[in-house]
């Protein structure tokens, strides 16, 4: 289709871009450190885009593929390619790195060149991620990209960076040695790592049901799925808030488009044996999580609790195995990758004036922070999943596709009307509303003109995107067409 | 100029006013702000009168705008639906706006968010226009969302205030309660014809009608329209999810006249009107409908008896007249519901602004208790108000009298099972009605002078703020731009009844915008013994209604004018009842203590015991020797140098492809 490499550029060039950062050395070139970053994270979004425009909506093959030999033996290869399930993520992920490239310009004053280059790397491996088509390739970067996001946690981390590091390894380990095991039965199988051919290998249940399962909770703690999930409060309150805004928008989509490129294609009869087991946990990730969101008194760890809720959606939207569901689910990890992104950039705002999260400490921003107010208010209200922003496409239509699946499955699924606005309005107005709290609050400042940027980049895309998603679920179409048609037919026959 | 260039001026210019006031507010100043809102909302009245001309003439138009989005199959859009019933709509949402623009410059005069405030209600013309024009169920839920989004907003207005914040979350988290039901419905639309838009919809209710759901077999039709009428019923307050809008009198008196009386809380009579075709078909939604407005339209009229502040009576008679037009619907005389929302619309927002024009005549005092004898002062706002609570009490000749009358007969008229119970509701409330609101007229209008002397009640005020008058200082007429709406609206009040009942309820005006079912003709019947206006008012002079009516005034008048002692006197000797009728049937603290409270608990018992006790305690100390050993790692991962990382990952790589390699041969 083309001759340029787009997703190879898309992939090095954050990396390659994250090295020169690494090569200005110490702080004191920390200046040029960010312009370089800057530079890398633009140029790194601006060879994504010819990805959208050269895109062919009708088709559901892979596109832009790229193929060489990596390790001929064992028939590992360089193999790239996107669809209509990815092709987004890649978009958003180059997005995201420039606003956390932005986000950590002031803030930001120690190792200032490494904790730039640790962000475009880890974006270059996140792209990585959603265009390998070949098992190791994907594994190598799905494990890399970790690394960054430890770093970032653990060096420019809270005071108990350590026990959330500890706590993100231990939970991510397990699974990522599943996975491995999952991969390397399936190479047995075979004698392939090609992500698409594992479609059609054949599988018994048994086979089938083992690798669901190490799957799952591969990609059930990357989610994070209930219960698995008591991590990622514990890694957004100790990450900076660029940390926070990539593992909120970025890393938490891996896990789910795990489940749509390993889980549902390459195990499908597994996948609809074992869905109601998905559905169950998803419906608690969206009920139990939301009253949990409510309890909370850290404003960080209300966010990532409504995150984990949000994210139930988008694993119930998958295995209700409907159109509606699935292009619903997509949406609706586009739209928290703007909508978290841009409540962490918040509640950093907040923090970096305040250095508390507390939300008792709050009270009465909008009499000094009215910009402030009015941006933090358009997010809660896409948090809340109120129609014109984003959060509402998504969630709106999962309930479609779950009243469409199962009236009683969309009730539940609908308390999230009432819950994440509760939890989400209930905190905007301890912190935003009121009189004056404290002496503290009387004197902050309002936004700068580089966090107006920043909020009002993200914005344009969430009311953007709640105002016409149309183009969003346009290229959609024919690839989740063709995993549900896949999904449906299964491998086995008679189906169990 | 074209019709479709002015179906879309109609939204768009009071949102372009929203955005111009909004965003550039500080440079366009307090004068151009409402210049441009109210350009904005007169251009939309204006178009809305020309569309009304070529809907008069025959005309209609339903077409798409463009394609939001598509998603399994469904075509989600953007579209228009102008027929009789949308332009009345149009009519009366722009008309009450335009009025409550004009009153917004003297009653929000000194307010510092004077261009914030009219951004929002321009924004609220907007949200509220898209919701009446839309000829689909996504554009339904958008209009239905933002102008909750809106409401919640302006209630919040004056933010610093404990009470106004309180009673903003709980009016959205309540909205949403009702939404959720609301958008159940449109998903079982959806799920079982696989389309949003009105026509299909309605072009296949039959089908619809003959359809269980599945697993429970319940009838698909009659949960739909139960599913849809609990969005109406937060919408539009009906009882038990009426517990938003009493509180909601927290926000400035011009956006309780227009969202909170006039246009947003009829949008759920609007809505079930609109899918008559649906609800048609449904005698046990209908039967539900008939007995949740009347429970509403009574005992949501007993508390306006015992409220002190203004608004807060004319607010628990909001509910009631919701609850009228509920029961309407209920009855299947769709007709009549939305003649009663036009009526009340007018009426409702007369006695708002008002009582607006009061309150600031009384300084900010809003307790009527120290109010009397105002006539004398204000003469343009006693005279509209009158009107106005004549209309309301339905005094034969004046608008109210005709929709309220006509409602009560088509409830005579329903054989559904309630209407018995919804006969007795909306006849006690005639009485009721006239009881609380003819208190109201006289404590403020007529009777001693309180005002101006030191009073008992100043502790009801939580609020940090002086209220009320210094000894010897009186109340003056408020100014034009207050008591023009006054009258603009009193006019319509008295007049708009008589000359849109003939038409509206019996010659079909409406045609095919409203579908009411042969077996549910209790409009058709009075449509025989129709002969007039003028006959309808000298034959209502004989009526129950009138009588009920007359009675209610003559015991306001005893009670508080003749006998000023014995209210006190009834309150001791009916303490229990008083009680209940103080704490509003226990529904606030009811929700207080099970839902608010029980949802804090419930979510801090779940993190304590299930997230912190159970996953971490159990699932993670199961795993401590790993925790240990995993923590000596993390010590040498902590070393900050990115080498040793590359390395790490590099080794890991190394030891992956070593393990392969000695298993491949």
């Amino acid at each position: 289709m083309t001759d340029i490499p787009f997703l190879s550029l898309a992939i090095w060039i954050p990396i390659l871009g994250g090295l020169l950062v690494l090569a200005t050395g110490p702080d004191r070139n920390a200046q040029m450190a960010r312009t370089v970053a800057l530079l890398a994270a633009i140029f790194g979004f601006a060879v994504t885009i010819p990805l959208y425009i050269r895109f062919d909506a009708a088709s559901a093959a892979m596109q832009f593929k790229e193929l060489a030999p990596w390790i001929a033996h064992f028939n590992i290869n360089y193999a790239l390619g996107i669809d209509g399930i990815s092709l987004w993520f890649i978009l958003l992920n180059a997005f995201i790195t420039i606003v956390v490239v932005i986000a950590g310009w002031r803030i930001i004053q120690s190792r200032v060149a490494q904790y730039m280059a640790a962000f475009l790397i880890m974006s270059g491996l996140m792209n990585g991620i959603f265009a390998a088509l070949d098992g190791v390739l994907f594994y190598v970067f799905f494990e890399a990209s970790l690394i960054p996001l430890y770093l970032i946690i653990g060096v420019w981390g809270g005071p108990n960076r350590v026990h959330a590091a500890i706590k993100f390894f231990l939970f991510t380990l397990a699974g990522s040695l599943l996975m491995l095991l999952a991969l390397l039965y399936l190479y047995n199988v075979s004698h392939s790592f090609d992500i698409l051919a594992w479609r059609h290998t054949g599988l018994g249940m048994t086979a089938q049901s083992l690798i669901f399962f190490a799957f799952l909770v591969a990609f059930g703690v990357k989610v994070p799925m209930w219960p698995v999930h008591t991590w990622l409060p514990d890694a957004h309150v100790e990450a900076p808030t660029g940390g926070s805004v990539v593992l909120a928008a970025i890393a938490l989509k891996l896990g789910a488009y795990g489940f749509v490129r390993f889980s549902l294609p390459i195990v499908p009869d597994a996948a609809v044996a074992w869905a109601p087991l998905i559905i169950a946990l998803s419906l608690i990730a969206v009920i139990y999580i939301g009253f949990v969101a409510l309890a909370q008194t850290d404003m960080k760890k209300l966010v990532a609790y409504s995150s984990i809720s949000h994210m139930g959606f988008v694993t119930l939207g998958f295995f209700m195995r409907n159109q509606l569901g699935l292009e619903g689910a997509l949406i609706q990890m586009i739209s928290h990758g703007f909508v978290s992104a841009a409540m962490f950039l918040c509640i950093g705002v907040l923090y970096d004036r305040m250095h508390s999260r507390q939300i008792a400490d709050y009270g009465g921003v909008v009499n000094t922070m009215p910009k402030f107010a009015a941006f933090f208010m358009l997010f809660a209200m896409a948090n809340a999943g109120l129609p014109a922003t984003s959060g509402f496409v998504g969630e709106f239509t999962v309930i479609l596709g779950a009243v469409q699946y199962n009236f009683w499955i969309g009730l539940l699924a609908a308390t999230t009307l009432v819950l994440g606005a509760a939890y989400t309005l209930w905190m905007y107005k301890r912190v935003v509303f009121g009189a004056v709290a404290s002496e503290q609050v009387a004197g902050l400042a309002d936004i700068s003109a580089r966090e107006f940027l920043l909020l009002a980049l993200l914005a344009a895309c969430v009311l953007a995107m709640g105002l016409y998603p149309f183009p969003f679920t346009e290229v959609m179409h024919a690839s989740v067409d063709q995993l549900l048609e896949h999904v449906a037919a299964g491998k086995l026959t008679p189906r169990p | 100029m074209d019709m479709q260039t002015l179906y879309l001026l109609v939204p768009l210019a009071p949102l372009a006013g929203a955005i111009i006031a909004g965003l550039f507010g500080r440079f366009v100043g307090r004068t151009g702000a409402h210049l441009v809102a109210i350009a904005g909302v007169l251009a939309a009245f204006v178009a809305s009168a020309l569309i009304f001309q070529d809907v008069q003439a025959g005309n209609s138009f339903n077409g798409t705008l463009y394609t939001w989005m598509q998603a399994g199959g469904v075509d989600f859009e953007i579209g228009f639906l102008i027929d009789k019933l949308t332009v009345l709509m149009m009519l009366v949402v722009t008309f009450v706006s335009l009025m409550v623009h004009i009153y917004t410059i003297g009653y929000m005069a000194d307010d510092p968010g004077y261009q914030r405030f009219f951004s929002y209600i321009s924004l609220f013309t907007f949200s509220m226009l898209m919701l009446v024009m839309s000829n689909n169920f996504l554009q339904l839920f958008f209009g239905w969302e933002a102008v909750g989004l809106v409401s919640y907003l302006l209630i919040g207005f004056w933010y610093e205030r404990p009470t106004a914040i309180h009673a903003n979350l709980k009016a959205f988290l309540v909205n949403r309660v009702g939404d959720f039901g609301f958008l159940l419905g449109i998903g079982l639309i959806v799920a079982h014809t696989g389309s949003l838009d009105y026509q299909t919809v309605f072009d296949g209710s039959q089908a619809l009608a003959a359809q269980d759901m599945a697993v429970t077999g319940w009838p698909l039709l009659t949960a739909i329209c139960l599913c849809l009428f609990v969005g109406a019923m937060g919408k539009s307050a009906q009882v038990p999810l009426h517990v938003w809008l009493p509180d909601s009198m927290e926000g400035p008196t011009p956006i309780s006249a227009l969202i909170h009386a006039a246009t947003m809380v009829t949008a759920g009579i609007f809505m079930v009107a609109r899918m008559s075709p649906l609800f048609e078909l449904s005698d046990v939604a209908l039967s539900f409908v008939l007995v949740i407005g009347a429970t509403t339209a009574l005992f949501m009229g007993f508390l306006g008896i015992v409220q002190n502040d203004i608004k807060r009576v004319v607010a628990y008679s909001t509910l009631s007249q919701l609850g009228y037009m509920t029961v309407a619907l209920g009855a299947s005389a769709y007709s009549a519901a939305v003649f009663h929302l036009m009526t009340h619309a007018f009426f409702k927002a007369l006695l708002f602004l008002g009582a607006g024009s009061v309150i600031i005549g009384m300084h900010h005092d809003q307790d009527i208790r120290n109010m009397g004898g105002l006539w004398k002062y204000m003469p343009v706002t006693w005279v509209t108000s009158l009107a106005g609570t004549l209309a309301l009490v339905g005094a034969p000749g004046f608008s109210g009298f005709y929709s309220k009358d006509s409602i009560i007969e088509a409830v005579h008229a329903s054989s559904l099972p309630g209407s018995g119970y919804a006969l007795f509701c909306v006849l006690a409330g005639v009485f009721v009605t006239a009881l609380y609101s003819f208190r109201m007229y006289f404590l403020v209008f007529h009777g001693k002078e309180r005002f101006g002397q030191p009073h008992a009640c100043d502790e009801d005020h939580g609020g940090g703020h002086h209220h009320g008058f210094a000894p010897g200082k009186k109340p003056r007429e408020s100014s034009l731009v207050i008591t023009l709406p006054l009258v603009l609206l009193a006019i319509p009040s008295v007049l708009m009844g008589l000359y849109t009942i003939e038409p509206l309820l019996f010659d079909g005006w409406f045609g095919k915008a409203i579908f009411v079912g042969d077996n549910h003709a209790a409009l058709k019947e009075m449509a025989s013994s129709f002969h007039g206006w003028w006959a309808m008012t000298l034959h209502g002079l004989t009526g129950a209604p009138f009588w009920l009516a007359l009675s209610g005034v003559a015991a306001a008048w005893a009670l508080y004018m003749l006998r000023p002692g014995w209210p006190a006197i009834l309150q001791r000797r009916f303490a229990a009842l008083d009680t209940v009728l103080e704490n509003k049937y226990y529904f606030d603290r009811f929700n207080e203590i099970v839902f608010a409270d029980g949802a804090r608990l419930l979510g801090g018992e779940l993190w304590r015991r299930g997230d912190q006790g159970l996953i971490d305690g159990i699932g993670v100390s199961g795993a401590s020797r790993l925790v240990v050993f995993a923590a000596r790692m993390m010590s040498f991962f902590q070393s900050g140098h990115l080498y040793q990382y590359a390395f790490t990952m590099i080794a890991g790589v190394f030891i992956l492809l070593t393990f392969w390699i000695v298993r491949g041969w």
